[in-house]
């Protein structure tokens, strides 16, 4: 079969170059008759130029010509699905844990399994089901958080017991395994024929298919994509889309305006066998031993079997020039873990003759998630790369959002979580991608508990008070590459060490977290929060106030001092975006967002803002330490040190004044905490930070005040029912959908993006809805924890997801947030959710297929919490991020 | 905050070189397998420095480390010159005419040596010119001496020892026009820099050793243990033999102020070393070169300052030891190394670390299946034996590396320990220095099948 495979190869070499392409695809046979020796000419220009004829070229390729985009050419270097994706395992496997990624898997599935009939290409898909083995009982949680999830998108999905696994696969040896979950609709392919039936759809819709073309560069104009330059010559493009795989980092950074697209290659070994005596039969299920990190599939009555080792070798570090992909060695010794595992795993396969030890390098990204979307600095330049080793299973999925998001503006699912914007130039660093992929890599068979944190590229954003908080017994989490604290261990006390503190379960943290809520409640804490986003808008004339009118669902033309909360929304009323404004003057405004927002809403708003000398905006994040002071004591530690009265007359809510704390002047102090808790934050000059700090923590020592962590502060605001963007929100997220009308003034006299939507939804009602849940028969001590993600059963039907969770220490009782929606119990369809369908329901919580009785809330418990708020601090509600 | 065990990798890895004696007909003939070489820098920039060559005109290989001190400019100066002057002491005449009349007639040289170099390890090329035009001074009165005699390789290592910094000081008495090219001799010539040099052919082994870096054999007992051979003596004030000898250079009157705190004059370490012209000129000259140099000279404390009790200069000669070896069955192979290692490993340890190391990875070879016909069980039996055999060798490729991981990582047990190791490599500059020295390694490995 490999000779066939690559006679295909080489037979679609010619056709693609031969002018008739189009007519033949169909009968191989006649192609022999007309080789052409000269390759057709490149067109001078096209709408869109794709760079890469891998799964994920042919795929964008097949979903823009199937949208109705003609103008198309793809470009491939070598030969069309010639680089990883001919090495490719090719095993389709939709057990995924984030929900965009199981649905691109789940698409994938079903687009493969009817290629062959829509383009006549064998792409050997043959529907063998999977099975994921599990050796612990937490690994077994694992999967039936998965199983979980497969279920209620309507995925089939069973966790069987070790004997039926047995009867599953007659080589597989049971007797350490606790269980394991069954996916019967787990395929196999062969990566390079689904990749060329792309392409031949792809090409019969008009998209013109050049192979032996490399791109040396992308022209950009005025920050828009212009053309693209190959060996062959120039292409003028509206859209440039690179594919490039492994290749795509270099190809990002070879244009003046550097596109940074961090991924990096590492070594992945598979192994060929002979067929074993009695050929093993083409729909035997593919076996994923994640504990002994291999995966066994079929093939050819043979073995194929490679895996995730725990020391990977990265590889192209340098640029491609380092040596070439198909002369890549194998290395027998580095396998020898794997084929431990293999042999413990099939005992039978010793007798087995090898054919061959396959290395294929695979492109890893820095959080394991793949990248997608449009540069943030130049439009018009779109990505699609670092898929982690699961290129077959996402290429048809990420195909088609990304020809949406070309077509339509966005894709049609919440894709943030895969967003080329997520990253910055920050995570582009080789030596930090070095490093990094060498831990992501073994991530992929590692159990993935709550509230992990990679160990490698730390400490590279951090505070100025860094460490101050070490020595205090910070413990430290990443986001966006800023050094953030999780909670302080009290000097004498002992935490496990990392991996045995990884847990389904009440983590060993449970008692300090509590502590450090339990004081912002009756005392006094800080948190530094200095990781941010902050922005400075401001004009010489109205143009700010104009603008961010327009871009921003709130009214932003309050008297000066004032702290406005407000969604950064796009047409359809979804929260891009979700931040606080303070107007510092009649014409400059500070803008506060969430950390992982720093490219993002960089982007959008410069994209969106008038070309305007008047108008300045300034990315200001790196200036500020910002503290919080949370907590009933916060006024009484500020009034002290600024020698200013603090009282809510002179200091109301949402109210942003600057003042001096200490000898330090000119301390931006607003009084907001994130949280709904009273307190204020500080945004102070980095050069003042540490004189601040030790200002408030001595002056703040006889109220009690103590450090705090970003977990307590995360179990106060979700017992406070406040959502977060990234998690909570996203793009398809309205303002009405959960409970934040107040925070939107449709009659504020001019029009603003998203206003339509939002007229529409509050006419018509909405079609998912915010929730709290309250867990009921839950034992914090001893039955799992919530994380996020988990299924919403009402009257025992699927009605959602959570999106967040904590424990809280005031209700002594888990929080899950999340959306409840309304399907008609015939026909499946969305119906508005009125506050009625959810006051009247039974809820259930599913974590790992285990169900919690819980109670929905629509509002928060304002009345059990001690302290009482005016109605203008009720505006805080509702308002948060992480 | 540790560095994980990858970044541990890579901060040790950086320096790494290895060099295989390349095989004829699958047979390697040399009686040197190859040779690992690595430096670990805890000065920023390094002061230490490494050489390796193979002599194209006779037969042999060399291989040196440079430890340098008041900079790194004559360690480097050292490393790219001294070779060429061994290799020109060891020229028959006939050679030497053959190539002083290609350079007469503007022909192709006839190639003198082959570097083995790490992308790091470089050379000046604005000073080439002026290096290249001493050593022909050199090899011209060579030809003019045409003693006749075949050349034994001790005199012409130390003859190419003492040339070679009598050049270093010469150059920088008479300086040059240009002003980069002045003050780099004076550099030169103002800094200093010990030099452990081997030259192996055949089974005959020479060491030349000027300062206290060491060269030792690794030999190994008939019971498979090891232990080794010192190639060297140090000059230093542990030696009582350099003590004496320096002593009786010169006068009684001042045979108090001579060592002082373990040093030469109290202030020099190595009691022998290249360049180090404030312990060679006398006063007169001194002032007279530092007058008339460049003002970044002029303004430089250390060179303006002149040693205390310094009367009857030189004090200091490069002139090296020579040590003969005629290389036997169990001599498995040979370390050089700057004292940055010797501080903090004893040479017993050294020998077992990299006996075993090298018996260990000896035969790993990457397994190929090729067209062979071979079981998944067969298979993983050999890759089981072989990871046993060096499992504690299993993140190093290269022996100079292994041993730089014991020397920094070496816990009470003498086991690496990664928490240590991962300290001692994360120190920020200006502390490095304080807890360990430049460290730079050579293991040079033999071919048992041809001794």
């Amino acid at each position: 079969a490999a000779g066939m495979f690559l006679r295909l190869l080489s037979d679609v070499r010619w056709r693609a170059a031969n002018p008739k392409w189009r007519r033949m695809t169909c009968s191989r046979r006649s192609t022999s008759s007309t080789a052409e020796p000269h390759p057709v000419s490149l067109p001078a220009q096209a709408q869109v130029v794709i760079c890469g004829g891998g799964i994920m070229g042919t795929s964008v390729a097949y979903h823009l010509s199937k949208m109705g985009w003609k103008d198309i050419v793809l470009l491939e270097q070598g030969r069309l699905a010639a680089g990883t994706t001919r090495f490719c395992a090719g095993i389709v496997s939709t057990a995924r844990h984030v929900s965009v990624e199981l649905k691109m898997a789940d698409y994938s599935n079903k687009l493969y399994q009817q290629l062959e009939q829509e383009t006549g290409v064998k792409t050997g898909y043959v529907k063998t089901g999977s099975v994921s083995l599990a050796q612990t009982q937490d690994r077994l949680i694992s999967l039936k958080r998965i199983a979980s999830s497969l279920n209620v998108m309507g995925i089939p999905c069973k966790i069987i017991t070790p004997k039926q696994v047995a009867q599953l696969h007659p080589l597989i040896n049971i007797h350490d395994l606790v269980g394991a979950m069954y996916v019967p609709e787990d395929a196999l392919v062969s990566s390079a024929n689904v990749s060329l039936a792309l392409a031949t759809a792809a090409s019969r819709n008009g998209v013109q298919i050049h192979e032996r073309t490399s791109v040396s560069h992308v022209s950009v104009q005025k920050g828009h994509v212009t053309a693209v330059e190959t060996d062959r010559g120039q292409i003028q493009c509206q859209y440039f889309v690179n594919c490039a795989g492994q290749w795509a980092y270099e190809l990002g950074h070879s244009g003046e305006e550097p596109v940074n697209i961090p991924l990096h290659a590492c070594e992945h070994f598979y192994l060929l066998t002979h067929p074993l005596k009695e050929p093993l039969a083409s729909n035997l299920p593919t076996i994923v031993d994640p504990d002994g990190r291999i995966y066994i599939r079929n093939w050819q009555g043979g073995i194929l079997s490679g895996g995730f080792e725990k020391n990977p070798k990265p590889l192209f570090t340098e640029g491609r020039n380092q040596l070439e992909i198909h002369n890549l060695q194998e290395d027998w010794d580095h396998f020898e873990p794997l084929l431990s595992a293999l042999l413990r795993r099939m005992p039978d396969l010793e007798a087995l003759q090898i054919m061959q030890l396959v290395n294929c390098p695979e492109s890893f990204t820095p959080d394991m998630r793949c990248i997608m979307g449009e540069s943030p600095t130049v439009r018009g330049y779109f990505v699609l790369a670092g898929m982690n080793s699961a290129g077959i299973s996402y290429g048809g999925g990420a195909g088609k959002y990304l020809a949406e998001w070309m077509v339509n503006g966005y894709p049609s699912e919440n894709v943030w979580p895969l967003d080329l914007k997520r990253f910055g130039a920050l995570q582009s660093s080789r030596t930090f991608l070095r490093h990094r992929v060498m831990e992501v890599m073994p991530l992929m068979y590692d159990l993935k508990v709550p509230r992990w944190d990679f160990q490698t590229g730390r400490q590279l954003r951090t505070s100025p008070l860094y460490d101050r908080l070490d020595a205090q017994g910070a413990r430290w989490m990443e986001k966006h590459g800023f050094e953030r604290v999780k909670y302080f261990v009290p000097p004498g006390k002992d935490l496990l060490d990392l991996d045995q503190s990884k847990t389904f379960y009440k983590p060993d943290w449970f008692d300090i977290v509590g502590s450090e809520v339990k004081c912002c409640k009756e005392a006094v804490c800080v948190i530094d929060m200095s990781s941010f986003t902050k922005f400075e808008i401001s004009s010489t004339g109205d143009e700010a106030l104009e603008s961010l009118q327009y871009l921003f669902s709130n009214d932003l033309d309050v008297p000066v001092g004032h702290v406005v909360h407000t969604g950064m929304l796009n047409e359809k009323g979804g929260y891009e975006n979700d931040c606080s404004i303070a107007r510092l003057s009649k014409r400059s405004f500070f803008m506060i967002s969430p950390t992982d927002q720093q490219v993002h809403c960089w982007a959008w708003l410069k994209n969106r803002l008038p070309h305007d000398s008047n108008l300045t905006m300034e990315d200001v994040t790196w200036k500020y330490t910002a503290l919080n002071l949370i907590g009933p004591r916060a006024v009484d530690v500020l009034s002290e040190l600024s020698y200013a009265p603090i009282t809510p007359e002179h200091f109301p809510s949402l109210f942003c004044k600057e003042m001096s704390v200490g000898y330090a002047n000119g301390i931006r102090v607003m009084s907001i905490t994130h949280t709904g808790e009273p307190g204020f934050m500080l945004y102070i000059p980095i050069e003042y930070a540490l004189h601040v700090y030790n200002e408030v923590m001595n002056m703040g020592q006889k109220y009690g005040i103590r450090n705090a962590g970003y977990y307590a502060l995360r179990s106060l605001r979700i017992e406070k029912f406040f959502a977060f963007w990234g998690q909570d929100l996203d793009a398809f997220t309205t303002p009405m959908e959960c409970g934040r009308e107040f925070q939107v003034k449709l009659e504020k006299g001019m029009q603003f993006v998203g206003q339509e939507a939002l007229l529409e939804q509050k006419q018509n009602g909405v079609y998912k809805r915010f929730t709290m849940f309250i867990l009921e028969d839950h034992d914090t001590d001893i039955d799992l924890w919530p994380w996020w993600g988990e299924p919403i059963f009402r009257n025992g039907r699927y009605v959602g997801k959570t999106t967040s969770s904590a424990y809280s220490y005031t209700l002594e009782r888990h929080v899950c947030l999340g959306f409840v929606q309304h399907f008609d119990e015939k026909t499946g369809e969305k119906l508005v959710v009125t506050a009625d369908f959810i006051n009247q329901g039974e809820y259930e919580i599913d974590i790992a297929g285990q169900r919690f009785q819980a109670k929905a809330k629509l509002y928060p418990f304002s009345s059990l919490f001690t302290h009482r708020r005016r109605k203008d601090e009720e505006e805080l509600s509702g308002y948060q991020r992480e | 905050f540790y560095l994980t065990p990858p970044q541990v990798n890579s901060i040790l890895k950086a320096n790494e070189y290895s060099f295989k004696v390349p095989e004829f007909d699958g047979k390697n003939v040399s009686s040197v397998l190859g040779f690992d070489s690595n430096q670990l820098p805890a000065n920023a920039p390094i002061e230490d420095r490494r050489s390796a060559a193979t002599c194209l005109q006779t037969r042999g290989m060399l291989l040196g480390v440079f430890d340098g001190h008041a900079g790194c400019a004559c360690a480097q100066a050292v490393s790219e010159r001294l070779f060429y002057y061994i290799a020109v002491s060891l020229l028959p005449h006939e050679t030497l005419l053959e190539i002083e009349n290609a350079v007469e007639s503007g022909r192709a040289l006839l190639p003198i040596l082959q570097w083995h170099k790490h992308p790091n390890d470089y050379f000046s090329k604005e000073a080439s010119k002026l290096y290249f035009n001493s050593l022909r001074t050199y090899w011209q009165e060579l030809i003019d001496l045409n003693s006749g005699e075949t050349t034994d390789v001790k005199e012409a290592l130390i003859n190419a020892f003492k040339r070679l910094d009598n050049d270093i000081s010469l150059e920088a008495q008479v300086g040059d026009p240009n002003s980069f090219l002045n003050y780099l001799v004076l550099r030169v010539a103002f800094s200093g820099a010990t030099a452990c040099v081997a030259h192996v052919d055949g089974v005959d082994l020479h060491v030349a050793n000027t300062g206290d870096s060491r060269a030792m054999l690794g030999v190994q007992e008939e019971d498979g243990s090891w232990s080794a051979v010192n190639l060297s003596y140090d000059h230093n004030a542990q030696n009582e033999h350099e003590v004496e000898r320096v002593k009786m250079e010169h006068p009684k009157s001042e045979e108090k102020s001579l060592v002082k705190q373990d040093r030469l004059l109290g202030l020099l370490m190595p009691f022998r070393a290249f360049g180090d012209v404030k312990f060679k000129w006398s006063i007169e000259l001194q002032k007279r070169v530092v007058e008339s140099g460049p003002d970044q000279l002029n303004d430089n404390e250390y060179t303006k300052f002149i040693p205390p009790n310094y009367h009857t200069p030189p004090y200091l000669t490069a002139e090296p030891e020579v040590i003969h070896h005629k290389l036997r069955p169990q001599d498995k192979f040979l370390v050089l190394a700057t004292d940055g290692l010797w501080e903090t490993m004893h040479r017993q340890d050294v020998a077992r670390i990299v006996g075993e190391y090298l018996t260990g990875v000896h035969h790993q070879q990457p397994i190929a299946v090729g067209g062979y016909k071979v079981t998944l069980g067969q298979m993983h039996g050999l890759l089981t034996e072989r990871r046993a055999r060096i499992s504690s060798v299993f993140e190093d490729q290269n022996a100079a590396t292994h041993l730089i991981r014991h020397a920094v990582g070496n816990n009470e047990f003498g086991t690496v320990d990664h928490e240590r190791l991962s300290k001692m490599l994360s120190l920020p500059e200006e502390l490095a220095r304080m807890y360990r020295d430049d460290i730079t390694i050579i293991v040079v490995q033999f071919n048992s099948h041809v001794i």
